[in-house]
């Protein structure tokens, strides 16, 4: 297929994604928008104001970026792995494998559907954090680059487990037992300068603490750890999973006999 | 030289768990055929489909769809197929005009272009009332048909169908065959796969038959049709009879007091059973086959290959 085929190509899949999330609005953009006005409520409001200011800026400005960067990376992984491992057990993701659409084009498409939910969540989020803080956008290249990065990475992340998947409960497992506690420790609430220094070395380890502190530092100019490396971080490891989902989709792990 | 459609070259399958689905496979058709692939379950049809359609990796062996190696020419080979699946495997969430449409897209056709080839075949598979529905609504027959519109959105040169009227009613059936009889006389190659042997027979013009992985015949219809040796017939007799009459020149065999089973040998004419049978009093009301002509050939290869006898 030429070039202008790959991208009618892409554009179908992208347009049925994203037709996916608009048509299931209720599971895919509510959820978010009623978990973060509780947290922004509860940990912000009530709580917070009990807790005063951290790194001299108020506790509930202090977590929207970890919030909205929770709410990314949640809603990117969970698109693609219910997307995607859902096309597989209905095996309406033959409609592509037997079609001539190359394999980079099947994963872009799916990911680009996943970061438009995330980038919908996330303004979704940004949206009800605006009702409850002041925050301004300091750096707003910095803020952009860090939400596409954190999105296809754990698009990638999630098209991985998809690929995995052989049952509904393969594809709850990853979120419940690694992405959750990883996105809890990972700086959201907190800043770990305030660890005692092994615990903060450990969490120096959690790739979701240089997403949060980059993301932080573009609306908020305050971070946990250097921009650079933060930086290094999350570009490794989307290179990394990308290569990797490109990998097991040549491969047609689980969908090519 | 007649242009190939399908190519197959020592064509092998062993899956993970060690069952050899193909042993080595040759099979040609020619571009414009209408062909049937047939075979018992389990025989490797779906197999060599699925390596057609790229669903299935072979073990060894190539294929070329109309010149174009599927190993190393891939998205010009299946530019060229359209297939119809054994199993319903369309999203049914979606609206129909949106599945046929989106496949359309995979084809790297553009979307207008795709939602009016979509509304065309829609149309002609008499689905267009139901284009803006859930696809799971659909009945069986329906989603049959949705799979045909699908498959055809491309337009594509050769089209695979695997049997896709099983479950579907006779007058749907009889609809979809005058579809696909249509787009095959307008120029495109059918491969079909089927469990009813009479329209294998009625429709195509060149058959292969596999069991067991391995092709056991691969010829003209009409020269498959002429190795048939003997037919049987069930006769309904207008009275009742107390034994089976031996007139000599066929086999019978009583069913009950007003059926026989006539085994009739190639050569032998009905007029001579009738005949024969009027001259032991016995009159015929009426006859039909008792299997379709391919039918009893079928089972006498697949038989022969089982080390049975007829």
């Amino acid at each position: 297929m030429n070039a202008a085929g790959n991208i009618e190509a892409l554009k179908t899949i992208v347009h049925r994604e994203v037709h996916r999330i608009l048509r299931i609005w209720g599971q895919t953009l509510v959820p978010p928008a009623i978990t973060m006005t509780l947290y922004f409520v509860i940990f912000g409001n009530l709580i917070g104001a009990r807790i005063g200011e951290m790194h001299g800026i108020r506790y509930i400005d202090f977590i929207v970026p970890g919030l909205i960067m929770m709410s990314v990376i949640q809603n990117s992984y969970g698109n693609i792995v219910s997307s995607f491992f859902g096309s597989k057990f209905q095996r309406f993701v033959e409609e592509m494998l037997v079609s001539p659409t190359p394999n980079w084009v099947i994963l872009t498409g799916y990911v680009l559907g996943a970061v438009a939910r995330g980038l919908m969540v996330g303004a979704i989020v940004l949206v009800v954090g605006m009702f409850f803080t002041r925050i301004q956008l300091h750096h707003p290249l910095v803020t952009l680059a860090t939400l596409l990065l954190t999105s296809v990475m754990f698009a990638f992340a999630g098209f991985i487990n998809a690929m995995y998947a052989k049952k509904f409960d393969d594809i709850a497992i990853v979120p419940t037992f690694i992405l959750t506690p990883l996105t809890y420790l990972g700086g959201v609430f907190y800043s770990v300068s305030l660890l005692p220094p092994f615990w903060e070395k450990v969490s120096q380890m959690n790739p979701i603490l240089y997403m949060v502190s980059a993301f932080r530092y573009g609306l908020l100019g305050i971070s946990d750890v250097p921009l650079g490396t933060a930086f290094a971080v999350m570009i490794g490891f989307t290179v990394a999973l990308g290569a990797f989902s490109m990998r097991l989709l040549v491969q047609g792990r689980g969908l090519r006999a | 030289m007649t242009e190939l459609a399908l190519s197959i070259r020592g064509l092998e399958k062993t899956y993970d768990n060690g069952v050899k689905a193909l042993r080595g496979i040759d099979l040609d058709v020619a571009a414009g055929d209408f062909f049937a692939l047939l075979g018992p379950n389990g025989a490797g049809k779906s197999t060599t489909i699925g390596i057609v359609t790229s669903l299935v990796r072979p073990t060894a062996g190539s294929v070329r769809v109309f010149g174009h190696d599927l190993a190393t020419q891939r998205e010009a080979a299946l530019s060229c197929v359209g297939v119809v699946p054994q199993e319903i495997n369309f999203n049914q969430f979606e609206k129909p005009i949106d599945i046929v449409a989106n496949q359309g897209g995979f084809y790297g056709l553009p979307r207008k272009l795709a939602r009016e080839r979509a509304e065309k075949y829609l149309k002609l598979l008499s689905l267009w009332d139901k284009a803006e529905v859930a696809a799971r609504t659909l009945s069986g027959g329906m989603k049959r048909r949705l799979m045909i519109a699908r498959a055809m959105v491309h337009e594509p040169r050769l089209l695979i169908l695997d049997e896709p009227t099983a479950g579907v009613d006779i007058e749907i059936r009889r609809s979809m065959w005058q579809f696909v009889q249509g787009i095959n006389a307008a120029g495109t190659t059918v491969i079909l796969t089927t469990h009813y042997l009479e329209e294998a027979e009625s429709l195509c013009r060149n058959i292969a038959i596999i069991d067991k992985g391995v092709i056991v015949e691969h010829t003209a219809m009409k020269t498959l049709l002429a190795k048939l040796d003997r037919e049987s017939f069930i006769l309904d007799l207008t009275a009742p009879i107390e034994a089976c009459p031996d007139i000599g020149i066929v086999h019978l065999k009583r069913i009950d007091a007003t059926t026989l089973e006539a085994d009739v040998p190639k050569g032998t004419t009905l007029n001579e059973l009738f005949d024969a049978l009027a001259r032991t009093g016995i009159r015929v009301r009426s006859l039909r086959n008792k299997a379709n002509r391919l039918e009893e050939l079928f089972l006498s290869l697949v038989e022969r290959g089982n080390g049975g006898a007829r």
